[in-house]
């Protein structure tokens, strides 16, 4: 066992001696977490649904939480913007810092957190509006847009969120009126109009068909090299076909965390490797 | 399987037989129902239809004991007085009922909002009428279009409140949640998205409201009292069809007597076409 | 390419409208607080100025007010009881027949009907519930006291009049109008009120429930009266009294066919009067002064009886949606 760790660590030193992944950065430069969650502590009332998080979201990459029902990977994600904070009962200790800045901290303004780390919801949950406005909703809270700009905004959301084409000629249409796949990608639109630093994704693609599951997953491919990713799921090969890094979590605790190749094919944790090969969960 | 013995023929024929004379009761419970609704609406239309032509619109109440008249002065009272009273009652009904379905989950100040509100739902109208006669006839000395306004309000309020929360409280959380991830601000998320995704619900309850004041009576009794003649100043006692249908009806005058019946069409109508508006309006919403 | 400082920090101008949005939050919480608070202040409002204008009354009649047979406006003593008599009487009529009447239809809506009757008799229900009262009322004088007299007290003098004792009720003359009458028209009036609370009422419980008890060879009845009814119990109990308020502050029904009449009397046959018919019949023209004190008495007495009534009513009902939400 010990000699095949030492076989893949070698592997992982190229040539130059610097690290072989991250087409991102320079040799040598530091990564730059937007998000780093350092010792959380999540309570639901007097039961605790995470217990001790310590964790990066490293910018510019996306991260996958994965883990059985009810591990607390939803939880863990929903700190990141502090929806948990419309429900009382429900509370977070610790610290999250966000490009230094900690959120947990009392006296944030809510609402401008939340411009900046937007969220997509499993269930696609467009407003009752048309799509163009689905989209103007959001840019419109921060920003005076012009009539022009926010036409302009709106084509480059439904373009990043490959809708574009197939919404151009109903965008006064009720956003309703699109497909399952298609809401959920003007639910996408929406979220990038507002440009955000992040975008946390709770199982985006479980009530798709497969066709829809696999544009988003490309999309998200594509949304990465702008945005930092963090997405909840529970299909395994999504985690292991989108995310740059994993984290294993297990009855709220985060079991292990790394490079999504390093989980999936060497996992470091004998539950990560049992959850992974389908032992249980 | 022949061998029932073991069952007590007496004993099921006994069940069998409570069960027929109760089923039998139902319906003939249900029929009773229905054939008092088709006998009073078929006596009203009976009545009522004769009394209807152009002269009812076109012509004032007439004075005792002069014939003809119409009911053209009460007909545009009962209109102004309901239409200012849907002008105040729904603002005020919607954002109370906001309030209870987006604040009003841990306040106990409203629970105990939500449970008088229900109450007032079924208080007796006039009483109602007696206290907005102390509080403005009284005052001021003189009965008004709007004090009418004002006891049909105090009516409606509650009926909006309460539709309006529950239509509210219909919306999914999700949809919230998906608002406020944009950084929306709470009063945002309540007008833009949520109302917004209640609206036909809301409408409803609005609609309701209106029929419900339609067709009240006491409120108006010692608010907006009566008028003989054409009038459109509310601040003026103000004619109206529940108050003169009230008079006519137990008058000794024949004509006053069709008058009444016509107006009581007139009224039952208005009521029960609102009534089914509110139903189409829903019926969409569940539907779109 | 810097993430950092483009996106993590907000703009200037994000800044200033989250500071805008911070006082519209806090205004429109403080507005729609305020207006559902002022149903709270209407009802207190309504007690408060009632009692001040009942004052004079209370205070020259004594609480004795509510039990006293006067009501004499030229010498000016009034009292209470025939009008609290008149509204209670009427009432409790309209209950002991609306309410197993009404029973029978929410049964039948809810059990036997055709589903495709159901959505279409359940309307009529709802509409006839909608129908506004004065139109009852007219129904009633003009229709019904006749029939009332010429057919229906002959037949009740006839058989009921006819039981010593209690025959008393039914003797007087063949008027039409009057207490009894006025009882059956309130009938008329809160049935389709209470059936459809019932059946409301009665759609809640889980077919599950009913499903197990047909399943053991139930007849229809037999799961209404085991089933049906105890796991509604406090629904039915709150529907019945909701409907008892309405019928205690009913006004037009009443006073067209009640007779109008200052008088108490044994037989259901008199005309008498409920004290919303006083009211809608002598508030006009009251002087100010005890007449019209009387009048903000006996108002009052309606509104605290109603209130206590509904109170009652609301507190069931609730208590079964409890119950609802611990079963399910």
């Amino acid at each position: 066992m010990s000699n095949m760790k030492t076989m893949f660590d070698l592997n992982r030193i190229d040539s130059h001696g610097g690290t072989v992944d991250n087409t991102n950065q320079q040799s040598g430069q530091a990564p730059i977490n937007a998000l780093e969650v350092r010792n959380l502590n999540f309570y639901y009332g007097s039961f605790q649904g995470l217990k001790d998080i310590n964790l990066d979201i490293e910018q510019g990459k996306v991260t996958a939480f994965i883990g059985p029902s009810g591990c607390g990977k939803s939880t863990l994600l929903r700190t990141l913007n502090r929806m948990y904070d419309l429900y009382p009962g429900q509370r977070a200790e610790g610290t999250i810092n966000f490009y230094g800045q900690n959120i947990l901290e009392p006296g944030q303004d809510l609402n401008l957190l939340r411009s900046r780390i937007g969220m997509v919801f499993q269930k696609p949950t467009p407003f009752p509006m048309s799509i163009y406005e689905n989209i103007a909703f959001g840019a419109r809270l921060y920003e005076k847009l012009s009539r022009s700009e926010m036409d302009e905004r709106v084509e480059w959301a439904l373009n990043k969120a490959a809708l574009w084409n197939e919404a151009k000629d109903k965008l006064n249409q009720s956003g309703l009126s699109l497909s399952g796949g298609q809401q959920q990608r003007l639910c996408i639109a929406r979220a990038v109009a507002v440009k955000p630093s992040v975008i946390l994704l709770d199982e985006p693609t479980s009530a798709l068909d497969p066709i829809s599951t696999g544009k988003i997953e490309e999309l998200i491919n594509e949304l990465k090299t702008e945005y930092t990713i963090a997405i909840v799921t529970h299909n395994m090969q999504q985690a292991a076909r989108v995310s740059d890094y994993t984290a294993y979590m297990y009855l709220g605790v985060l079991v292990e965390y790394g490079k999504t190749d390093e989980i999936f094919i060497k996992p470091q944790r004998k539950e990560t490797e049992d959850y992974i090969t389908g032992r249980f969960g | 399987m022949n061998n029932i013995s073991n069952i007590d023929q007496s004993l099921f024929a006994k069940r069998k037989r409570a069960n027929k004379i109760g089923l039998t009761l139902s319906m003939g419970a249900m029929l009773l129902g229905m054939v008092f609704l088709f006998w009073i609406l078929g006596v009203l239309l009976f009545k009522g239809l004769s009394a209807i032509d152009l002269n009812l619109f076109i012509h004032n109440t007439p004075a005792p004991g002069s014939e003809g008249g119409g009911l053209a002065n009460a007909i545009v009272g009962s209109l102004m007085i309901v239409a200012s009273c849907t002008l105040i009652s729904t603002p005020i009904g919607v954002l109370a009922g906001l309030y209870l379905s987006e604040y009003g989950d841990r306040s106990k100040v409203a629970a105990v909002t939500r449970f008088v509100t229900d109450i007032m739902l079924s208080a007796p109208s006039i009483v109602i009428g007696l206290f907005v006669y102390a509080l403005v006839v009284a005052q001021v000395r003189h009965f008004s279009g709007w004090a009418g306004t004002i006891a049909l309000a105090l009516i409606a309020i509650p009926v909006v409140v309460r539709t309006t929360e529950n239509m509210l409280r219909l919306v999914p959380g999700s949809l919230r949640e998906a608002a406020y991830a944009l950084g929306t601000p709470k009063w945002k998320v309540a007008y833009k998205v949520t109302l917004r995704a209640a609206k036909s619900g809301v409408m409803t309850g609005i609609l309701l409201a209106l029929a419900r004041v339609s067709g009240e009576t006491a409120p108006l009794l010692f608010t907006a009292l009566n008028n003989q003649f054409f009038s459109t100043n509310m601040n003026a006692p103000m004619a109206n069809l529940p108050v003169v249908i009230f008079q006519f009806a137990m008058s000794p005058y024949d004509n006053w007597v069709d008058l009444a019946w016509g107006g009581a069409l007139l009224i039952t109508f208005t009521v029960l076409g609102l009534n089914i508006l509110a139903r189409v309006v829903f019926r969409e919403k569940v539907q779109g | 390419m810097d993430i950092t400082q483009s996106h993590s920090a907000p703009t200037p101008q994000a800044l200033k409208i989250a500071k805008v949005q911070r006082i519209q939050d806090f205004l429109f919480y403080v507005i729609t607080q305020f207006f559902a608070l002022s149903v709270l202040i209407a009802l207190m409002g309504i007690l408060i100025s009632l009692l001040i204008n009942a004052w004079p009354a209370l205070h020259t009649f004594g609480p004795g007010f509510f039990f006293s047979q006067d009501w004499d406006v030229v010498k000016g003593e009034f009292g209470g009881l025939i009008a609290i008599y008149g509204t209670i009487a009427t009432s409790l009529i309209a209950l002991v027949i609306a309410v197993p009447l009404s029973f029978g239809i929410a049964l039948f809506l809810t059990e036997l009907c055709p589903s495709y009757l159901r959505r279409p008799l359940g309307t009529a229900v709802e509409l006839l519930a909608a129908v506004p009262s004065i139109i009852y009322g007219m129904f009633g004088l003009f229709i019904f006291a006749p029939l009332f007299a010429e057919y229906i007290q002959p037949a009740l003098a006839g058989t009921l009049g006819k039981i010593p004792g209690f025959g008393i009720l039914f003797s007087g003359a063949f008027n039409g109008i009057g207490i009894l009458c006025a009882g059956l028209i309130l009938a008329m009036m809160i049935l389709p009120f209470i059936a459809s609370v019932m059946r409301d009422v009665f759609e809640i419980v889980p077919p599950v429930l009913k499903e197990s008890a047909y399943g053991i060879g139930c007849t229809t009845w037999e799961v209404v009266k085991n089933v049906v009814l105890p796991y509604t119990k406090a629904g039915v109990i709150g529907g019945i009294m909701l409907g008892l308020g309405r019928a205690l502050g009913e006004t037009m029904a009443v006073t067209f066919v009640i007779g109008n009449a200052h008088r108490l009397s044994a037989s259901l046959f008199s005309p008498g009067t409920s004290i919303a018919s006083t009211l809608a019949n002598e508030f006009g023209e009251a002087e100010a002064g005890n007449h019209l004190s009387s009048l903000f008495a006996l108002g009052l007495a309606l509104f605290i009886i109603t209130f206590v009534v509904l109170a009652c009513a609301k507190w069931m009902l609730i208590n079964m949606e409890k119950k609802q939400g611990l079963k399910t």
